[in-house]
């Protein structure tokens, strides 16, 4: 009996280490014959480091998959992949602008049969994010984190300054800013409330837009920078904070205000009371100044347009799958992973404080709790929340725009209407030229 | 009679096929250049010219537009006037200034008597640093706030200018740079300099001619067929103004495009006083996807410093002198 029970567990064991040894060397077969996906980012460093962290928990999960992430790829590299053909499986872009060329040249390629096939609903995506991810009805990318604007402002300042809460009107944060500004004996400035000058920072057109809801072009696609009053009353609030501190001295001290991708940024240091910067800025002071005392919020808009506030603008990181792209069908998997994943999307929120771009995964109890980031969570999924319209020329209509506010913040530009008209022309012109439009 | 005739056809048939091996020959040195030239100059200009005639994205096929982008480029484009005239004025300040300033330190240097070798290396040094860097460099230099020009400047009481930052010296503060990287052509004129036969000077200074004089009548129209090379670099080096201007434009600006793609940028920083021609071409073919018509502003490019070299040479054609003989 005794030797009947030893010869059928001694079976039993060869039997286990049998089945055991198949699996094993069926995976490790699998994973030998696994299909190499290459993906194309934007980020670098210790943002890459955190999205390969993402990628590798997808690749274990993945046996079928072996995935070579490629970071520091910008908008030219990718451009020219897809004319030379010699294209990534997954590519990823920051300049979402340009989808009024990816998707309807086809060269990343239309997602819509598959988000149908595998019944993947977009509406779990902010209407914003929905919209910079698609162009003419063509959906070419989907969000992969985002971008948010608010208001960041120095806590221990504003206690000197007597200051209780972050301002909710540009009027308010005029007032704030003239009583947190102090110059040098000679007449320099010093500290400066806010710096609103378009060009410093993340100052851009594009994120004060929300703040008086004022309309890129009107229903028929033209330009509408001159007809819609909302960009006057913008306009004339910065240029009236400009020359307060005066152009010249404002620029001079820019230029010492230090870098904004390092420590020595001015807002870091206690040079720049408040200021408008993207939800990203929270894993850099961590980074950089820890012990500073800081708070965020929504950004001020305009008394005519109280209703806008606690919107902001938002943009960010597009993904795609590249024409000619030789797996589509794994690197489909790859993306919706990415995209639509509450743990993987949490997980690289985390890592880099980008705002998770799906409305579950803004929400997601993985995210690590934090009372500054939480602001931009609330700002990217507000009804008014905004972005910028996209086009066939890229950022060429805003850089138009751009070109006039340069001499318009220097006090070269007399009759702000007719400047802005005629802003309008050229764009109108610059968009008829190139075939295409806004739709 | 007709006899003799047949070793003339012989002779003439040997003299043609030799003619025709020597051009062969000729050929077939000349074949790495002209692949060379075909590949990276004919194709290219070719396919410009085609482009220019196009509306191109550079992802979907190129859709024929016939003159479209020629009537933009010179009826309604609002930033190309400014580009031509931020060219002009390199053309007509920046290029003069390197040509003498060159000349200038090239004819200090024949005057060295201890040290020559030394002081040729420091002046031409500058020349090889890349221009990128050296851009960099100089942006550092004259930060309006923390530069070290400007902390000179203030430590003796005087109010620095905002140099790269400011619509005014933004062009003078890129003719500094290349004032401080003029080593090549300050060689080029050493080395005519130099090559002046002496008897000349000798003849000269036996006339009664001062140092004054002898550098008019003697030095100056020697060497005037290296001016010209210098004045017609000089200014093909101006119309292709790039690297530089948008380097300075850009660091100075602190112009970013962070994960937002929110873009701050403002072509020509500040105020479009740095917006020079072949940035607006760039802009367009490989940020706004607009390449048909930066093509067809590449050709008008290529015309213009055809033109602009064609009327200097002609110009100059009584104040050049080749081998003393005027042409």
């Amino acid at each position: 009996m005794r030797r009947t029970a030893a010869i059928v567990v001694a079976l039993a064991g060869l039997v286990l280490m049998a089945a055991l040894g198949a699996v094993t060397s069926s995976a490790a077969t699998e994973r030998a014959t696994a299909t190499e996906l290459t993906i194309w980012v934007g980020w670098s460093a210790r943002e890459l480091n955190e999205f390969k962290k993402v990628v590798a928990e997808y690749d274990r999960k993945n046996a079928n998959v072996t995935v070579k992430v490629v970071g520091s790829i910008n908008d030219d590299k990718i451009t020219a992949a897809l004319r030379s053909g010699n294209v990534p499986d997954v590519v990823s872009s920051f300049t979402s602008q340009n989808v009024g060329v990816y998707c309807p040249s086809g060269g990343w390629v239309n997602l819509a049969p598959y988000l149908k096939r595998d019944k993947v609903d977009v509406s779990q995506f902010p209407a914003t994010t929905r919209y910079y991810t698609q162009y003419g009805g063509v959906r070419c990318a989907l969000p992969l984190l985002a971008d948010v604007y608010g208001f960041y402002y120095n806590k221990q300042l504003f206690k000197q300054a007597g200051l209780t809460r972050p301002p909710r009107t540009l009027d308010e944060l005029t007032a704030y800013a003239k009583k947190l500004t102090t110059r040098k004996a000679d007449g320099s400035l010093d500290v400066v409330g806010y710096d609103p000058f378009f060009g410093f920072y993340q100052n851009s057109v594009g994120a004060y837009q929300p703040l008086v809801g004022a309309a890129y072009f009107d229903g028929e696609g033209k330009s509408a920078l001159g007809k819609d009053p909302g960009w006057q009353r913008l306009l004339r609030w910065q240029k009236g904070l400009i020359d307060y501190y005066g152009h010249d001295k404002l620029v001079k001290w820019q230029t010492g205000a230090g870098d904004e991708w390092s420590a020595p940024h001015a807002f870091g240091r206690g040079k720049l009371a408040m200021m408008i910067d993207g939800e990203w800025r929270v894993a850099f002071l961590a980074a950089d100044h820890p012990t500073l005392k800081y708070g965020t919020a929504p950004m001020p808009v305009h008394s005519a347009n109280k209703n806008l506030y606690g919107a902001g603008y938002v943009n960010g990181t597009i993904i795609g799958i590249p024409k000619g792209a030789d797996n589509t069908d794994e690197a489909w998997n790859l993306v919706r992973y990415l995209t639509t994943n509450d743990h993987a999307l949490a997980m690289f929120s985390n890592g880099i404080r980008n705002v998770p771009s799906t409305r579950t995964s803004a929400k997601s109890s993985e995210l690590k709790p934090d009372k500054n980031f939480a602001v931009f969570t609330k700002l990217f999924t507000h009804p008014k929340s905004s972005t910028i319209p996209v086009t066939p020329l890229g950022s060429a209509h805003l850089e138009t725009f751009t070109s006039f506010l340069a001499k318009w913040q220097a006090g070269k530009v007399k009759d702000l209407r007719a400047g802005l008209l005629g802003v309008d022309k050229q764009i109108d012109a610059k968009l008829k030229q190139s075939g295409g439009g806004v739709p | 009679m007709l006899a003799p005739a047949a070793p003339a056809v012989d002779r003439r048939r040997a003299k043609s096929r030799a003619g025709w091996r020597r051009r062969l020959t000729v050929l077939a040195f000349l074949s790495p250049w002209l692949v060379g030239f075909s590949v990276f100059f004919g194709y290219p200009l070719v396919m410009s010219a085609w482009l220019s005639l196009h509306s191109y994205d550079l992802l979907t096929p190129a859709r024929w537009v016939g003159l479209a982008n020629y009537r933009y480029m010179l009826g309604d484009d609002p930033q190309i006037w400014p580009a031509v005239a931020n060219t002009l004025w390199l053309i007509v300040v920046a290029v003069p200034c390197t040509v003498l300033f060159a000349f200038g330190i090239a004819l200090l240097l024949t005057r060295a008597r201890t040290g020559a070798g030394v002081f040729r290396t420091i002046f031409y040094l500058p020349a090889l640093v890349p221009p990128v860097a050296a851009t960099l460099g100089f942006v550092y230099l004259l930060n309006p706030a923390t530069g070290p020009v400007n902390v000179i400047l203030d430590s003796i009481g005087i109010e620095g200018p905002l140099w790269f930052n400011d619509p005014a010296w933004s062009k003078p503060s890129l003719v500094l740079l290349g004032l401080w990287g003029v080593g090549t052509t300050m060689i080029i004129f050493l080395a005519a300099i130099l090559d002046v036969p002496q008897h000349l000077y000798e003849s000269a200074e036996l006339d009664g001619a001062g140092a004054l004089r002898r550098l008019r009548w003697v030095t100056l129209p020697t060497i005037s067929p290296v001016i010209l090379f210098a004045v017609v670099l000089g200014v093909i080096g101006a119309l292709q103004y790039f690297t530089q201007a948008h380097v300075a434009a850009t660091v100075a600006a602190g112009s970013a495009i962070q994960g937002g793609s929110t873009s701050t940028i403002e072509i020509g920083y500040p105020e479009g006083s740095t917006l020079f021609y072949p940035i607006l071409v760039y802009n367009h073919g490989f940020r706004y996807f607009n390449m048909g018509y930066a093509s067809a502003m590449a050709m008008l490019l290529l015309v213009v410093a055809f033109a602009v070299t064609a009327l200097i040479i002609w110009n100059t054609r009584r104040l050049v002198h080749y081998h003393g003989v005027s042409r």
